[in-house]
């Protein structure tokens, strides 16, 4: 068992935990964070999205032992003073959600998918020749949100969601 | 998951002295495959070196115009490094291809040269697999077959390499920088991975303690062009069935094949074959077809040869127009 420092949405938490514990375990089960989802717990889902350090990343791979002073953000820490993050309220006027399951691991996902185009980063679907600021079209959002899966095939309302919060 | 103690050695020579010692021991950078593999109960380590921060994990030009990739340097990161683009575009492409934002953003260079095969049967810990646990037997063969390799294979074993990174290095010649108990080497990519023969256990040719550090790419030729093209199952986030890496410059193509091999397969048959020949889809077709003679497909994975053979001329040309 260690103890663990980090920063989870903006206020510092002292943990102990067995080396074995991902950081969505942490997450969900000792600090009752439960928004990050254990969908496939092998990566492959994208639920489990989370951003530390301000970029996505799949919680259910990373140890937490590993995150020592991490800053990790969870769906639970988007919302603003004064009231939702962008990305929560396009959803919710989208209708981008049915069971709501992989809905914080896309919220996450977006978050992070939308400073990393503005940071300037290509996609598997930018043309080599963009050298200049990425327009975000519906293929470019639907390549950067690959690694997020919904069940229920609310894609199409996902993308309007974030198509809407890019703007 | 079996429990282990973790370390965070504070210096590369820590964790190299560390490594050697103890052979219980798994070197994590990114996670993105130890834990998965720790998770599936396929690997067991009783010990965790946390390499990440004493890892390079910038890239850099060189003064000849070559590039230096960071061991530590995260998927994410050399795909929008600025030189990689620029320069070459084939290692971005296949970066990008691969995986999905959130893993590429944890997944490290050096990491993602030394992931482990995605083949089903190594992956389950109840079937026999000789990569997995020597003289066990392979149940890959008998079973599904369509992600297996075609080139370089051996009866004990057809796993092919996942990697879409490593293949683009292999058509640019990259050279990994290694250190170890015995001191810096350096070694060809695509010299990197071992293929099976007798011995499927051991994936590389890297010795106990010995950690990759960086990643050379030489300069290219002002008039080179290099492109990464990966087919597969579906549209993202999934391996290749087959993908191609070229380079082309005047009188000289490189071309690197993924997904049909235990590692990036360079078409040395097919690049001799066009050494100054003009580039015509005959050309290409003849010194592809020349590869693949030595192919030894299995029934579930025989199209990746025709596969194999359309995607390289198509990207070939493409860059030779």
């Amino acid at each position: 068992m260690r103890t663990l420092r980090l920063t989870v949405n903006g206020e510092q938490v002292e943990v102990v935990v067995d080396p074995r514990t991902t950081l969505l375990d942490l997450l969900r089960e000792q600090l009752g964070l439960t928004g990050a989802k254990k969908g496939c717990d092998h990566g492959q889902c994208g639920s489990c999205t989370i951003l530390v350090n301000g970029r996505r990343v799949t919680s259910c791979l990373m140890l937490a032992v590993a995150y020592a002073g991490a800053e990790v953000v969870t769906v639970e820490g988007l919302a603003e003073a004064d009231g939702l993050h962008p990305v929560q309220q396009a959803f919710i006027d989208h209708d981008a959600l049915q069971c709501g399951y992989c809905t914080p691991g896309q919220i996450c996902s977006a978050v992070g998918m939308l400073r990393e185009l503005a940071d300037g980063w290509a996609s598997a679907v930018t043309s080599p020749a963009t050298t200049h600021e990425i327009g975000i079209d519906e293929l470019e959002i639907r390549e950067r949100m690959s690694g997020n899966i919904c069940r229920c095939g609310a894609y199409v309302n996902i993308v309007a969601a974030i198509a809407e919060a890019a703007r | 998951m079996k429990t282990f103690e973790y370390v965070r050695p504070s210096t590369l020579s820590e964790a190299v002295g560390l490594a050697a010692e103890r052979e219980d021991a798994c070197l994590l950078a990114g996670g993105t495959n130890l834990v998965d593999l720790m998770k599936l109960g396929v690997e067991q380590p009783r010990l965790v070196i946390d390499l990440r921060t004493v890892l390079e994990s910038a890239v850099t030009s060189r003064a000849d115009g070559g590039l230096r990739i960071g061991a530590g340097t995260t998927n994410s990161d050399v795909a929008s490094a600025a030189a990689v683009r620029a320069h070459y575009p084939a290692v971005s492409e296949a970066l990008l291809s691969g995986a999905s934002g959130q893993l590429r953003n944890l997944a490290t260079a050096g990491g993602n040269l030394l992931q482990r095969t995605r083949c089903p049967y190594f992956q389950d810990v109840v079937k026999p697999c000789n990569k997995r646990v020597p003289g066990s037997g392979c149940s890959a063969r008998e079973g599904d077959t369509r992600m297996l390799a075609v080139l370089g294979t051996s009866p004990a074993c057809a796993a092919s390499h996942p990697s879409d990174f490593a293949v683009a290095l292999a058509a640019l010649d990259a050279e990994v920088q290694v250190t170890g108990p015995g001191g810096d080497r350096a070694v060809p990519l695509a010299e990197l991975h071992r293929l099976p023969a007798d011995d499927p256990s051991r994936d590389s040719v890297l010795g106990r303690g010995e950690i990759v550090t960086a990643i050379e790419l030489p300069p290219l030729g002002p008039s080179a062009r290099s492109r990464y093209r990966k087919v597969r199952d579906r549209a993202a986030f999934a391996f290749a069935l087959v993908s191609v890496a070229t380079v082309v410059e005047p009188g000289k193509v490189r071309i690197a094949l993924g997904g049909m091999a235990p590692r990036p397969w360079r078409a040395r048959r097919s690049e001799k074959a066009l050494r100054g020949a003009a580039l015509s889809e005959a050309s290409v077709d003849a010194a592809i077809a020349l590869e693949l003679e030595q192919a030894q497909a299995l029934d579930g994975n025989a199209f990746k040869l025709a596969l194999a053979r359309q995607l390289t001329i198509q990207t070939v040309l493409e860059l030779a127009a």
